[in-house]
């Protein structure tokens, strides 16, 4: 892999990891927010179904997640298991699509 | 007290020996006592004595140190000392390290001076006040000892990393306002074997015996390698 895309690699771990700090934030207090008084699929539901804010938000949340693990998961075989080159990145695209793919169907599962 | 020294290559063991304690005694004078009176086969490396050369580190008590210019009394611990060599390098015999792949490094981070001017033209001037001049001197004394090479989990970790004293030395190339060279060294240093690797854990800052920071030099070398990146140069 060049250095350049090396670099564009780094540049999104970055730039995903700033996304997710809010993500993240956002989440943990809807979650705490909507756990008062009880949780059942019928209010969480009535929250996300044909609202397009929180699939736009939940489907970034997604993306940011599809982005930065596999990228973070990258260093860690190299670091902890020696693994480098293309069976390494080959691996890693596939979980970052298999990521995408649960997320969107999570997101649209409670969207739809 | 008890010194417990290294003895043997990759393979060895710790011989114990017993070392008199004297007022002002450096650890470096701990190793040249033993190899004076008590075993003259032990090889260690050391020119200078007064922390200028780089020559003479190695891991004290488990820290990667600078021996001619590390006091006994502040690393003793129960009356004992471990010497051990260098971290990170291959051993060659008991406290001497193969120190070829560390400066090779050096040259892979593009670490040599490459002047854009010729013997006709007039000097470069370079205001000492000059942004650029600042930041290159904040790294500049750089020794070459190695003890930040051996401070880094992250050349443990990955080998091809280049590690902290080639990335600081880079760092102060790159802000080297006379130097002509700086597009190929950000190549260089980028990626997985370069700066973009750090985990910014600081083990060079915090051991580095001169007071660098290499983080910072690490962290200025991401900065412009993201500009040159964006000016769409790499």
């Amino acid at each position: 892999m060049t250095t350049r895309v090396e670099t564009l690699l780094w540049i999104a771990q970055r730039a995903s990891a700033a996304v997710l700090a809010v993500c993240v934030a956002v989440h943990l207090a809807t979650i705490i927010y909507a756990v008062q008084g009880g949780l059942t699929a019928a209010e969480i539901l009535g929250r996300t179904r044909g609202n397009h804010a929180w699939l736009a938000f939940y489907a970034l949340f997604v993306v940011a997640v599809s982005v930065h693990a596999p990228i973070g998961l990258r260093a860690i075989f190299l670091e902890w298991l020696r693994w480098r080159g293309a069976s390494r990145d080959v691996v890693l695209a596939l979980f970052a699509a298999a990521l995408a793919w649960m997320g969107m169907r999570a997101v649209f599962a409670v969207f739809m | 007290m008890k010194v417990s020294v290294w003895k043997g290559g990759a393979e060895g063991a710790f011989q114990e020996f017993e070392v008199p304690r004297l007022p002002s005694q450096t650890v470096l004078d701990v190793v040249t006592y033993i190899q004076r009176a008590l075993d003259p086969t032990l090889a260690y490396r050391y020119a200078c004595r007064v922390g200028m050369c780089g020559s003479c580190a190695m891991t004290v008590n488990g820290v990667p140190r600078w021996t001619c210019r590390t006091h006994v009394d502040k690393v003793v611990r129960d009356e004992s000392l471990s010497i051990a060599p260098l971290r990170n390098l291959p051993v060659i015999r008991d406290l001497v390290t193969d120190m070829s792949e560390f400066f090779d490094k050096w040259a892979r981070a593009k670490g040599q001076f490459h002047g854009r001017r010729t013997r006709d033209d007039d000097f470069d001037q370079v205001k000492p006040s000059s942004s650029e001049r600042l930041q290159a001197d904040a790294g500049i004394e750089c020794i070459g000892c190695g003890v930040c090479y051996s401070a880094c989990d992250v050349v443990s970790w990955n080998p091809d990393y280049l590690g902290p004293a080639a990335l600081n030395r880079a760092w102060t190339l790159v802000k080297d306002e006379r130097d002509g060279a700086k597009l190929e060294r950000l190549r260089a240093v980028a990626g997985d074997a370069g700066c973009h690797s750090c985990h910014t854990h600081m083990s060079c800052t915090e051991r580095c015996p001169k007071h660098l920071s290499p983080t910072a030099s690490i962290a200025g070398l991401k900065r412009e390698v993201l500009k040159s990146l964006i000016r769409g140069e790499l």
